[in-house]
């Protein structure tokens, strides 16, 4: 067990120090003199020497580098060149936003997800799984962004059952701050259910044809309990994995709802930098993502490890 | 070499047809009769080849050139006199633009698939094969995993501008995992069965055992794969040419008509809705015909 934990947790050390790599060279692959992108508006010979110094683009790549990871770590991740304000005062603000919307979004989709796939499994050859199946295949194939406009059309503009667009903070108003992000949330969440529900489905059939599911049907346990207490568990481990490989889905998900529905979080953000040009931002973006992601998917192996006792063991063999 | 020692029936045919020379021609056949068996698998497929001859013909089938504006008819709804599907803000004509959103759409589509399998088959046969190279690979997937793949199109736009071949390249990228893991785990299964054990005992190369006796062994599962690939990088490129990243104005794609559209829906219905249908429409077909595949290619896998 310790020694699965310890690989896991170089190997994600590893990849999170190539991504800072990825990332670090990314920006000196700008075409042109970095100091220039970097300089925005203000070009004079003075203003690009000053940012040279500021960056240190004027030493030798390597120290450039220990410079760029000291003050990752330190929380320094530059500042933005349109306005002056510092990456992480930004993200400050936008992450909440984009962290409320993620959550809510997963929940629908674990929700929707297992649910559809508990149904396909278990109703196999009725309506009610063709159904579960259409489902997903729709969750597969619809641009969920477009979904989110035709619910701004019908649903906000329409009817104004639904706020259009904006963000109110959770502390702020709970109610209006929920009222705000059901809309964006649902459309983020159906999304990922597709995933969720063929992964539960699939699991789920393989559960159903196990020895102990079918001794606890020998024992004369109900079908409920045979589901919910027996395969339904045993499946939860594969949804586990599932959302975790789901999160870069979620990510670029977000920043797209987030862009329809005019959510002040990480998404928009980050293509108001884009389109600024704003080297600073996207270079901290695209940071926080990569570090992020590495992490959350090695608490995610940790949580798998800790329910399966197989992957302790596939772990240690390896 | 014999055949009985192999598990399952299945690999039994995979086996015998690749013995007698004539790689899979019998199986093919068999896995066309299931297909046409399968109404789903029908139409999904005579959607496709509408599409791809729609795409392929795109410039002599619209009725108009996409950027084409008229001032005098702007928001003309569908069914208006030579305008089947209506006009946009400026007057473009949504049915040309569709149609030639199409043709981008698939291009995309195809391009990025092709970019993840050129980078990802080789990868995954190789990881699968070569237990040194597994470990080296796999932190390569870590690596690209843990950039979600519009956060690569946005790195991609930030250094080289946003266009139609950074798009593909960047979903391209995000689906490398997706490929190498299939791959993988197919060569991995391959490698232990008799015939490549047989081709290793008689001197073959590994170059060899790879790219004979692997490699056609697992086109079924890389073609599944692309299948379900496509729709995704369709998806893909919508979601960049709305949000600017993609295919730019006013060059026709779905992605960028919605994103127009956004802007005046609610008095343009029509120029809202038809783009995110045919959208649908065309992830659709690929993913219903890539279920069929799978389950022509592997009918036990579905019984299940």
């Amino acid at each position: 067990m310790r020694r699965y934990l310890l690989n896991r947790a170089w190997q994600s050390l590893l990849t999170l120090l190539l991504a800072t790599v990825v990332v670090f060279l990314g920006v000196r692959a700008l075409p042109g003199d970095p100091a220039l992108a970097l300089a925005g508006e203000d070009r004079t010979p003075e203003a690009l020497q000053a940012i040279r110094e500021q960056y240190g683009l004027d030493q030798s790549l390597p120290v450039q580098f220990w410079h760029f990871v000291t003050n990752a770590l330190q929380g320094d991740l530059g500042t933005s060149i349109r306005t002056g304000v510092s990456v992480s005062s930004m993200l400050r603000t936008a992450l909440p936003v984009t962290i409320e919307l993620a959550v809510f979004a997963i929940l629908i989709a674990i929700f929707l997800g297992v649910g559809t796939g508990v149904v396909a499994a278990v109703r196999r050859g009725r309506p009610s799984e063709w159904m579960a199946n259409a489902f997903a295949l729709f969750g597969l194939s619809v641009p969920h962004f477009w979904l989110g406009l035709i619910a701004i059309l019908y649903l906000s503009v329409a009817s104004g059952l639904f706020p259009a667009s904006g963000f109110v903070p959770l502390l702020q108003d709970p109610v209006d701050n929920l009222h705000h992000l059901v809309l964006p949330a649902v459309i983020l969440g159906t999304g990922l259910s597709a995933v969720i529900m063929r992964q539960t489905r699939s699991s789920m059939l393989d559960s159903l044809s196990t020895d102990y599911v079918r001794t606890a049907e020998a024992k004369g346990l109900g079908p409920l309990a045979v589901i919910g207490r027996h395969a339904l568990r045993n499946s939860l481990i594969v949804v586990v994995t599932i959302v975790g490989l789901q999160l870069g889905g979620l990510i670029s998900g977000a920043v797209v709802t987030e862009q329809i529905f005019g959510l002040p979080g990480f998404g928009k953000m980050t293509i108001d930098a884009v389109f600024q040009r704003d080297y600073p931002v996207i270079q901290g973006v695209i940071l926080v993502t990569a570090t992020a992601y590495i992490l959350i998917n090695f608490a995610v192996d940790l949580l798998y490890s800790l329910i399966d006792p197989r992957v302790r063991v596939a772990g240690e063999m390896s | 070499m014999t055949v009985e020692t192999v598990e399952t029936v299945e690999t039994a045919e995979t086996v015998e047809t690749q013995t007698q020379g004539r790689p899979e021609s019998s199986q093919r056949v068999r896995v066309i009769r299931r297909l046409l068996r399968n109404p789903l698998a029908v139409v999904s497929f005579t959607a496709l080849a509408v599409a791809l001859v729609v795409a392929a013909l795109a410039p002599w089938l619209a009725p108009y050139a996409p950027e084409q504006t008229d001032f005098a008819n702007t928001f003309a709804p569908p069914g208006t006199a030579g305008h089947l599907l209506g006009t946009d803000d400026l007057g473009r004509d949504v049915l040309s633009r569709i149609i030639l959103g199409t043709r981008a759409s698939l291009e995309v589509g195809v391009l990025a698939v092709a970019t993840a399998m050129f980078i990802g088959v080789p990868l995954g046969l190789a990881a699968g094969y070569f237990r040194a190279a597994d470990s080296l690979i796999s932190r390569f997937t870590d690596l690209l995993l843990a950039f979600p793949f519009l956060i690569l199109a946005v790195g991609l736009a930030a250094i080289r501008g946003a266009s139609l071949g950074n798009a593909a390249v960047a979903i391209g990228i995000s689906q490398i995992p997706g490929v190498i893991r299939i791959v993988r785990s197919d060569t991995f299964r391959l490698k232990s069965l008799d015939f490549v054990a047989a081709a290793v005992v008689d001197g073959a190369s590994d170059l060899w055992v790879l790219s004979r006796h692997i490699l056609p062994n697992a086109t079924s599962v890389v073609l599944v794969q692309a299948t379900v690939a496509i729709p995704a990088a369709i998806l893909g490129e919508a979601v960049l040419s709305f949000l600017g990243l993609g295919i730019q104005p006013p060059a026709p794609s779905l992605g960028t008509m919605l994103a127009n559209a956004q802007q005046f829906a609610a008095r343009a219905p029509w120029a809202a809705v038809l783009p995110g249908v045919v959208i649908m429409v065309l992830a659709l077909a690929f993913n219903v015909f890539g279920d069929s595949l799978r389950d022509a290619l592997d009918p036990k896998a579905s019984r299940r």
